[in-house]
């Protein structure tokens, strides 16, 4: 290489060097979650009951599905009352339920589940409703009103009669389960999603894209899906709550999970019919789930915040 | 104004027509009969019994005969409950259903609005905060708790406020007596209360930073005039969005609320008659609930166009 | 405009405005001192930044909740700052008012305009319903608002934008307010418009003998209209005195620089900036664009259920014009002409409905989708949102060196980083910036990054779409210093639509009047401004404010009255043209032609005045 060469090399090198990296919007967000106290502890807490929720039934000395009889509704080890408390050698640190299985693994398999369901079945609305959606809104026109007049008759079918007869329909099978919830949620994400393609569309970035002579495909994924990605994210956290409540209710109808399998939906009704003789089966479960729908909504606020803060 | 309302009433018919379509044929479809579960009964009255309620016939057969039927007004006879058709069955829940709703919907749209008023005004102040934090507990916490847990508290521990025992009915619906309304409609309104606040207080507080709440102040309005002429009704107006999918909700949480209170209403019928198969039955209820949402999504859509001259004039 | 030295009925010292944003406390005013006397109009000039807006803000107590305002702010000798809202409320709206830059979101929208009127003058004044109802009408008409009964029952989005900001203005004097302070109250109105409000507040003033503060960053408005001024820049004021003064003999450099940035209309190019090149005779000859008869279409539905009828809305309705190497097309008009839809549809950003486009001899009409791909290569366009043309999660340099990318896929990646750092540099950008995003920069510079991407692919062609319109003066300055050094450099052809007239004349060569989307005037830069035949064109030169007082006052400035019309009325085109006019709005009109009066200046037909 001559030594003029090597020189631009070199002054290119250093030209690199010397770049100054950028602060790119979502790494703002991030900043701006950090600061959300709220959000940030709900993260913590969500993260610690999903990690025991995985891990602390593989060490755990009692099985979900252990029968005991003669331990029924007998309350945690540490329960003041102690006239019902837990025969000798009974550690349930969240006492037992009618039919004396352990309460606190009972939780955490719930937990397993309904967090599952959750996630699925928004997944699940996501796929389907942001496809659904990003066609509707970039293709517009006679296509568009078709698709979007199909949702709105979905819209007004009153969902739950659709998760029931569906549940009814086809047997309460445990992966219709994720499927029937998830095909309820999809139109509103569909139509959010259309609300924002139709207003990135309309931004000048994306023309000036065209007169760049980018193609419509490339177009669609290189300027639209990143920018409408910020309200769909928020959107997503703050439905996850709303299908684990869903299923609760399907659960409490008994359409829901079927036994020795459990989720909180399951047993947050168990617990309600047996409140007065067993008041922990009702308070456990209620309270985890409390807490992690909580989580979520606060989550889903602090990152509606952090994406778009009014004070640019 | 008047076309609007025309073009949407005649748009909501296909969207009727549609979803009984729909549920009529996922509801044969689906695995099982009307008379499985009961005693196994010799081959010819089985026939006879499924000839009298055309269930041999091909469905589109059935299909047809049901929607001329139902031209009438004839919305059949009960599969299950063979003494009734669905028209009396219907008749009897109806009202008790519409009267719980419509207290639930009232209440929540008055406390609602009220609370997220009072959160947007007091603005991050601790009164916002707390506020806001109920509204979020009765997101989050299931009608199917809250019943169980105010029917021990009012019903039979009795709550002691005041010097006075508070006793309430634990159930039973007393053909509607005030008393026996006041816990499934709480339970009903809790959680609607919660999210119409949440909503309320959010718009006003858009509102009250927009530029014509600006030019109000400018103009020496006192604040209750601005709050009340101004900023209100920009601020409700995702409230009226809302109560569309807001009646859902209800309808939701009616099902469980009857179950668990004991009140005659057809939410339980729907569920009944799901599990039983009991075709009209479920035919009965479906169609009258999805008439009442679109009716109501109908309503709000042309409230919110009084409310906001700018869409009336499409 | 020469009044004596009255005793000051408004008074702020030593004001203080700060705001408590996520990224820490904003010091938006510091420390301001001014008065107004009785009757007379003070101007306050500052660029965006400077606090003009947050100090009358923070005086009337309507700062948003994270702004504190502290000093002294003393009407007739009262002291208002910190007062109670009932008390406040007293002065405020009845005795000092406000109006705001824009109308549409200003009005209440589910209110009637007459409702709002009525609601400023009962707050504050008992008077029963009837008697306020006389005098709203009275003042709708003061305001020369045209049929005042029936308008009042309208609501504010049925209006257009010069009829709102006449309504702001009769809420503002219906209390006969002693001080109405006028906050960018044109900026948002195309200039004929403005013209029109301008007038009217001066007539007011005289007639109800109001002291006016007229907040601006147009030093022509200021001028025509104001009788002290202050310079205002980062919440200080840096220059102050009588408006002759500071205009012709202005002190501090700020003022000095801001007047010098500033394009004034009857000056073709500005002394110690880059001006035009002329255009060389060699090669006149070679048509670069070749455009006949071009109109763009657009169905509209009107009318309401079950019969809706579909009118043609007449963006572009029959326009032709040529353009040569190295030249510059300026195209001028005012909202609703169709100045960019012609060049999106001349550059086939949006689909012609009729007429040809012929570039380098090469039909446009007949080019497949491949062809059109590579021939974009030689047009391109710089929009007027610098923020909104650059998508923000991009960075800047991944913006310029999208169309090199997909126009020029067989350079190498290091090629293309070289390129866009070279043009980078060009444009007055750090090359090391290449690796930051548009809202880490300001709006000059952000537009200097849409520039740099257009200009990459060395077009031979490209559209200004009012790229200079969201700038502040200085920086407009700068960038079209910018665009006139680039053209002397790489000799590109350009086609630079503006609706203002006084920029425009500093970088066209020629310059197209449109008017409802049809040229009414067409000449060359100095031919245009000095000897402009059409009525439209005079009237709208007439209406742009010089930032020279003695000329503001000695103009007499309205000529056009009325709105704006409508592109969906045929009978609008023939505004200037009645005498051949058929008075149905849905029947085909007769177009008014070009006529060539001198060589090389067309003229679209009209009533002799």
């Amino acid at each position: 290489m001559s030594a003029a060469g090597l020189t631009s090399r070199n002054t290119e090198t250093i030209e690199r060097a010397l770049d100054i990296k950028g602060r790119s919007l979502w790494v703002d967000a991030r900043r701006r979650l950090m600061k959300n106290r709220a959000a940030v502890v709900s993260i913590v807490l969500l993260a610690t009951i999903a990690l025991f929720a995985v891990f602390v039934p593989l060490v755990w000395p009692y099985s979900y599905d252990a029968i005991d009889y003669g331990n029924i509704l007998c309350a945690p080890s540490w329960w003041p009352d102690r006239s019902v408390s837990c025969f000798a050698g009974g550690h349930h640190i969240f006492g037992t339920e009618q039919n004396g299985r352990d309460l606190f693994i009972r939780v955490l398999y719930g937990a397993r589940i309904s967090l599952a369901v959750g996630l699925v079945a928004t997944m699940v609305s996501l796929l389907i409703g942001v496809g659904y959606g990003a066609i509707a809104g970039f293709v517009g026109g006679k296509l568009d009103e078709l698709m979007m007049r199909f949702v709105d008759v979905l819209y007004a079918l009153p969902y739950i009669f659709l998760v029931i007869i569906l549940m009814v329909v086809f047997n309460q099978n445990f992966f219709l389960l994720f499927v029937a919830i998830g095909a309820v949620e999809w139109l509103t994400m569909a139509r959010i999603v259309r609300g924002q393609t139709l207003s990135i569309k309309e931004k000048e970035f994306v023309e000036a894209a065209r007169a760049a002579g980018v193609g419509t495909l490339t177009n669609i994924r290189r300027h639209i899906i990143p920018n409408i990605l910020g309200p769909v994210v928020v959107y997503v956290t703050l439905t996850i709550p709303t299908v684990i409540l869903s299923e609760s209710f399907l659960s409490f109808l008994g359409l829901g999970i079927r036994d020795p399998l459990t989720s909180w939906g399951v047993l947050i009704s168990d617990g309600a019919a047996h409140m007065e003789t067993a008041p922990w089966m009702l308070l456990f479960p209620a309270a985890i789930m409390a807490i992690t729908l909580f989580c979520f909504n606060f989550i889903g606020d602090g990152l509606r915040d952090a994406l778009d803060p009014k004070d640019r | 104004m008047l076309s609007y309302a025309i073009r949407r009433v005649l748009g909501a018919i296909p969207t009727l027509l549609i979803i009984i379509t729909l549920v009529f044929f996922m509801m044969r479809i689906a695995p099982g009969g009307p008379f499985d579960a009961q005693r196994h009964l010799p081959p010819e009255i089985e026939n006879n019994i499924k000839a009298a309620y055309h269930l041999d016939k091909p469905l589109w057969q059935q299909y047809g005969l049901y929607m001329g039927n139902l031209a009438r007004g004839d919305f059949g006879p009960s599969f299950k409950n063979h003494d009734f058709s669905v028209n009396e069955l219907i008749a009897d829940g109806l009202p008790v259903s519409a009267k719980l709703g419509i207290s639930a919907i009232l209440i929540s749209i008055v406390f609602g609005i009220a609370l997220g008023t009072v959160a947007a005004l007091n603005q991050n102040d601790w009164v916002d905060h707390g506020v806001m934090g109920i509204a979020m507990i009765g997101i989050t916490i299931p009608s199917f708790v809250t019943a169980p847990i105010l029917m021990l508290a009012f019903g039979i521990y009795g709550l002691h406020l005041f010097g006075i025992d508070l006793f309430l009915p634990a159930g039973g619906w007393n053909g509607g007596a005030l008393a026996n309304m006041i816990l499934p409609v709480t339970v009903l309104a809790l959680p609607q209360i919660a999210i119409i606040a949440r909503l309320v207080r959010g718009s006003m507080v858009e509102v009250l930073r927009s530029n014509y709440v600006r030019t109000a102040r400018a103009k020496g309005l006192p604040s209750y005039t601005v709050v009340y002429r101004h900023a209100l009704r920009a601020a409700l107006l995702p409230v009226v969005s809302y109560l569309g999918p807001a009646v859902a909700g209800l309808l939701t949480g009616s099902l469980i609320v009857e179950t668990i209170f004991g009140i005659p209403g057809i939410g339980r019928y729907f569920v009944e008659g799901a599990i039983n198969r009991d075709y009209t039955l479920v035919m009965g209820v479906v169609i009258y609930y999805a008439a009442f949402v679109i009716l109501l999504n109908l309503a709000a859509d042309i409230l919110y166009a009084v409310m906001d001259p700018r869409v009336r004039f499409q | 405009m020469d009044r004596k030295a009255s005793a000051p009925i408004f008074e702020i010292r030593n004001l203080d405005v700060r705001f408590d944003t996520p990224d820490g406390q904003v010091h938006a005013v510091k420390n301001l001192t001014l008065s107004v006397s009785e009757g007379e109009c003070l101007g306050v000039v500052g660029e965006s930044g400077s606090g003009k807006s947050q100090l009358f803000l923070g005086a009337l107590g309507l700062l948003t909740s994270n702004g504190t305002a502290t000093g002294s702010v003393k009407y007739r000798g009262q002291e208002i700052l910190d007062l109670a809202e009932r008390q406040l409320n007293k002065v405020r709206g009845s005795k000092i008012t406000m109006i705001f830059q824009d109308p549409l979101t200003a009005l209440t929208p589910h209110l009637s305009i007459g409702a709002q009127v009525i609601e400023a003058l009962r707050t504050h004044q008992t008077v029963p319903y009837a008697e306020a109802e006389k005098r709203c009408l009275e003042i709708l008409d003061l305001v020369r608002i045209p049929e005042a009964r029936s308008r009042m029952k309208q609501y504010p989005h049925e209006l257009s934008g010069g009829m709102r900001q006449r309504v702001m203005i009769a809420m503002a004097t219906v209390c006969g307010p002693d001080l109405l302070i006028a906050d960018e109250p044109t900026t948002a109105l195309d200039v004929t418009v403005q013209a029109q409000i301008l007038d009217i507040m001066r007539d007011l003033q005289k007639e109800l003998k109001t002291a006016v503060v007229m907040v601006s960053h147009d030093m022509g408005v200021i001028a025509g209209i104001a009788d002290r001024m202050q310079v205002m820049r980062d919440g200080s004021v840096v220059e102050a005195g009588l408006v002759d003064e500071i205009f012709y003999n202005p002190k501090h450099d700020y003022t000095k620089a801001l007047l010098d940035a500033m394009p004034r209309i009857d000056r073709p190019a500005r002394p110690g900036h880059e001006s035009l090149r002329p255009l060389s005779t060699i090669g006149a000859d070679q048509q670069l664009l070749d455009v006949e008869d071009l109109k763009v279409y657009y169905p509209v539905r009107t009318g309401g259920f079950p019969f809706a009828k579909t009118k043609p809305l007449r963006a572009v309705d029959g326009v032709s014009f040529t353009l040569r190497q190295g030249e510059t097309l300026g195209i001028v008009g005012e909202s609703g002409c169709g100045k960019s839809t012609l060049a999106r549809a001349v550059m086939k950003l949006v689909e012609r409905s009729d007429g040809v486009v012929v570039w380098c001899g090469r039909d446009l009409n007949d080019v497949g989708t491949d062809e059109l791909r590579r021939l974009r290569k030689d047009f391109q366009i710089v929009f007027q949102d610098p923020l909104a043309s650059l998508d923000p999660r991009m960075t800047i340099g991944e913006s310029i060196a999208e169309p090199l990318v997909s126009l020029r896929p067989e350079l190498s990646r290091e090629r293309v980083r070289e390129d866009v750092r070279a043009m980078m540099n060009r444009v007055g950008l750090e090359p090391g910036w290449i690796n930051r995003y548009p809202h880490e920069f300001s709006g000059g510079q952000n537009q200097r990054v849409g520039i740099a991407r257009a200009m990459i692919v060395r077009p031979k062609l490209i559209v200004c779409d009012e790229a200079v319109s969201a700038l502040d003066v200085s920086i407009q300055s700068q960038i079209v210093d910018l665009i006139l050094k680039l053209q002397s450099e790489f000799g590109m052809s350009m086609i630079f639509i503006s609706h203002d007239l006084s920029v425009v004349r500093q970088v066209a060569h020629r310059v197209m009047v449109l008017y409802l989307g049809r040229i009414v005037e067409l000449a060359d830069r100095n031919a245009i401004y000095e000897d402009p035949r059409h009525p439209y064109t005079k009237a709208l030169i007439a209406a742009v404010p010089l930032p020279d007082p003695k000329a503001e006052r000695g103009k007499s400035h309205v000529s056009l009255l009325g709105d704006l019309p409508s592109p969906l009325d045929t009978r609008a085109q023939l505004n200037f043209l009645k005498s051949k006019m058929i008075d149905d709005p849905d029947a085909e009109q007769y177009r008014p032609q070009l006529v060539e009066v001198t060589t090389g200046h067309f003229v679209a037909e009209h009533d002799a005045r």
